[in-house]
């Protein structure tokens, strides 16, 4: 269970966020709206623990994510603005150095299946440099296809620059993960078929 | 947790052979800096053996800060350095292997070269197996050093600001490497100064990482 209190985060001489709360139990996703600036992604970086809030707690299963440290980012899987991949390797340099990183050996038959699943079968020995946005968006994401995923999917816009097809097999995998007791936060802009019943709105600038 | 480790170095080092000419840079900058000195201060044998352990110290202590935004800087572009952070291995051993890789692309080359270019400038032979272990032991602790300098500078506008930070701190790795040369020269064993030169090394190997991604951390906030 994710758990926020009272989060605050100053930028600047203003408030970007405050009074910020919410929890999230297995099985749901958390999807924060509100408009450019609103501080989504400020949220999000908090979430995982890159940017300390200036006030209030995220608690992870009870346990404060400043103090749960490897166990809670071994739990964690998020995805930035930045797609994190390196323009000079390939798809699949690029997504085994990822996959290592989370420290999971991953098998070819595995990766084969992934790349087939995202529709990237065909691509694979190229450098990510030829890709265009939304295809480096998919390999980015093809992280979430591989198995024994994190519980616990922090995604900065996951669905920008996807076509209609990746978008619902998006939506596909993300329905899959809460199924199995999984946790996502996410923001997206778009109207996107999220799994009914499971979903949890956050408006940052109500 | 080794996996990680060299599996973030083998990376390190392959995107760099498929960007070869960004790392060439810095060799040739060190072998170009050294040729200009006969150059500018003229051809006497006599004066350019007695100045050159100083000259390929300097030179190759200006190569290597060339190279000190790379560490971090296009990692840190597109995200990489988000997902190194957020990785279960400790930031700092994560860190520690990139300059590992960061050495072995341009420290090495400058440790290499080194006693090539000394011979160049008619040094004497027992002078170079020296200028070679100075460099072998210097060249990691300016990468080593130049890591913090390079996280530090992380996000901040003007390259030069990472050369007024760091060559400070290079000053102690410059007078011990280039003594050990000097000091063979003049007769004495260069054992004192390359052993202050393993010093050097012993302490910025372990300070270094812990710092390095300390100032990563907050450059990502």
């Amino acid at each position: 269970m994710l758990e926020a209190r009272e989060l605050a985060c100053m930028k600047g001489p203003r408030w970007l966020l405050r009074d910020v709360a919410f929890c999230v139990d297995p099985g749901e996703v958390l999807w924060i709206e509100g408009r450019n600036g609103s501080g989504k992604t400020t949220l999000l970086r908090m979430l995982c623990g890159l940017t300390p809030p200036d006030e209030g707690v995220i608690r992870w299963d009870g346990q404060p994510i400043r103090d749960a440290g490897e166990t809670y980012r071994r739990e964690l899987l998020y995805l930035g603005h930045a797609n994190a991949l390196k323009d000079d390797l390939t798809i699949e340099e690029n997504l085994r150095f990822a996959m290592q990183l989370a420290g999971r050996a991953t098998l070819s038959d595995e990766f084969d299946a992934v790349l087939a699943q995202c529709g990237l079968a065909d691509r694979r020995e190229l450098p990510v440099r030829v890709l265009s946005q939304g295809q480096r968006r998919r390999v980015a994401l093809s992280r979430l296809w591989f198995a024994d995923a994190p519980k616990l999917w922090i995604l900065d816009e996951p669905f920008a620059a996807l076509d209609a097809e990746s978008v619902q097999r998006l939506s596909d995998r993300l329905g899959r993960h809460l199924e199995a007791g999984g946790l996502a936060v996410l923001t997206t802009h778009q109207e996107v078929p999220l799994p009914a019943g499971r979903v949890r709105r956050l408006r940052l600038d109500a | 947790m080794t996996d990680a480790l060299r599996s973030v170095f083998l990376r390190d080092v392959l995107q760099a052979w498929r960007r070869r000419a960004d790392w060439l840079t810095t060799f040739f900058f060190f072998i170009i800096v050294v040729s200009l000195f006969p150059l500018g201060v003229g051809p006497e044998p006599s004066i350019l053996r007695v100045i050159a352990p100083g000259i390929l110290w300097v030179a190759a202590l200006l190569a290597s800060m060339l190279a000190l935004p790379r560490v971090f800087a296009s990692d840190y572009a597109d995200g990489t350095l988000e997902q190194l952070t957020l990785a279960p291995q400790p930031l700092s051993l994560l860190v520690l292997s990139k300059i590992l890789a960061h050495w072995l692309l341009t420290g090495l080359p400058l440790v290499v070269m080194g006693p090539v270019l000394g011979l160049q400038f008619g040094m004497p032979p027992d002078m170079l197996p020296v200028l070679f272990y100075s460099l072998l032991l210097g060249t990691p602790c300016l990468s080593l050093i130049g890591a913090i300098g390079a996280g530090l500078t992380l996000g901040v506008r003007g390259s030069g600001v990472v050369a007024l930070l760091v060559l400070p701190l290079y000053i102690p790795v410059l007078i011990f490497g280039a003594g050990a040369v000097e000091a063979v020269g003049v007769g004495t064993a260069p054992g004192g100064h390359l052993s202050l030169l393993g010093a050097v090394l012993m302490i910025s190997l372990v300070v270094s990482p812990l710092a390095s991604a300390a100032a990563v951390r907050v450059a990502l906030e």
